[in-house]
């Protein structure tokens, strides 16, 4: 399964985003899977979890938003949505389509506990 | 709490090298192809038979992914393709990088044309971009009519539909009228041949939308 690779590569875009001594303080990553990725949001978050324990990333819980799978019709211009992939119009049925949505794959933010600054 | 925003892609990375292979492919004017289906649908079969039918009239040559073993990199050598070997160890598909490390190994000036043959896998390989022109899936008779409706993502991501193992039709349940309709129903702009690596049928049609393909590369 590819989502332990995923899931590496989500790492070291945290590691690039913020700085080490920051990594403790990371609570969330926020990602965006459309439904259509070809990615498992599940064996995704157990991945993450499995790599990341033990590591100053342990904090970080990941949270998906998952992106619905919408075609645009450029025959009736209707848009229509369905969770099998179909790529044909839901409401004609032409093939002369556009996906709007349900491929993405991506990190949109990163959540961190603010450090509290030391009481002089 | 305190936000980041970061907006990057999982496989941005992945994507970058790949754009660099392609800049590549581009600049030598090879087409390239990666070849994607489930193990045992008949990738190396295919590519055998291409192999012979261009012989002599085109230089190309093979990338083969492999999880663990070089016996298929061995089948395409004894045709005489150049032919660099990827062995994965248990990676389920092929990254970018490992196709940049293998072209280092190759030298593009007079492949007019490079086939990339993937680790048998419909899920992973659909989501990582190798630099090639198209993705060519294989599914063969023998795997039933609703494959595309179980991995969308690869027919999808995928311009030509081979429906290999047509010899076989008589013996196995698989509708083939069924078996277009639902692949096109996921990506109408897909382009179909059937062939067989038996009989040979259709790889006279596959060869020729190779050569109309390369032409135009290998002219722009
Ligand atoms: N009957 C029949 N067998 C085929 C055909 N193409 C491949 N095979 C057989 O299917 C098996 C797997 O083929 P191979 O090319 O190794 O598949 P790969 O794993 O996708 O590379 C081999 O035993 C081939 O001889 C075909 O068109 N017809
Ligand atoms: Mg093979
Ligand atoms: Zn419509």
């Amino acid at each position: 399964m590819h989502e332990l690779a995923l899931a590496q590569n989500i790492i070291e875009t945290i590691h690039q985003a913020v700085p080490p001594e920051t990594w403790k303080d990371v609570r969330v990553v926020r990602l965006q899977v459309g439904t259509m990725a070809g990615v498992v949001p599940d064996s995704l978050q157990f991945s993450f979890t499995a790599l990341v324990s033990g590591t100053p990333l342990e904090e970080a819980r990941m949270e998906i938003q998952q992106i619905p799978f919408v075609v645009e019709c450029e025959t009736c211009g209707q848009t229509s949505t369905n969770d099998t992939g179909i790529s044909c119009c839901g409401e004609c049925g032409s093939g002369n389509t556009r996906i709007r949505s349900g491929t993405e794959l991506q990190v949109v933010n990163l959540e961190l506990e603010d450090v509290q600054e030391e009481a002089v | 709490m305190s936000i980041v925003m970061i907006e990057r892609k999982v496989l941005q990375k992945n994507d970058e090298i790949a754009r660099r292979n392609r800049a590549l492919f581009f600049s030598h004017g090879t087409f390239a192809i990666n070849l994607v289906s489930s193990p045992g649908s008949g990738k190396t079969s295919i590519l055998e038979r291409t192999l012979e039918h261009l012989k002599g009239e085109l230089q190309v040559a093979v990338i083969e992914g492999d999880i663990q073993t070089d016996l298929d990199a061995r089948r395409i050598a004894s045709h005489g393709a150049p032919v660099v070997q990827i062995v994965t160890h248990g990676a389920c598909h092929l990254e970018a990088q490992l196709v940049e490390d293998a072209l280092s190994n190759l030298d593009l000036a007079e492949v007019r044309l490079l086939i990339i043959e993937n680790v048998g896998n419909l899920v992973c390989p659909a989501n990582y971009d190798l630099g090639e022109a198209v993705k060519v899936v294989v599914v063969s008779t023998t795997e039933g009519d609703d494959k595309p409706l179980k991995y969308p993502a690869m027919f999808r991501n995928s311009s030509v539909l081979l429906i290999n193992k047509i010899d076989l039709l008589p013996y196995v349940d698989c509708d083939l009228e069924r078996l277009r309709k639902n692949a096109l129903s996921i990506n109408p702009g897909l382009t179909i041949f059937e062939t067989s690596c038996v009989s040979k049928q259709g790889v006279k049609e596959w060869c020729a939308w190779l050569r109309s393909k390369i032409f135009f590369v290998s002219r722009s």
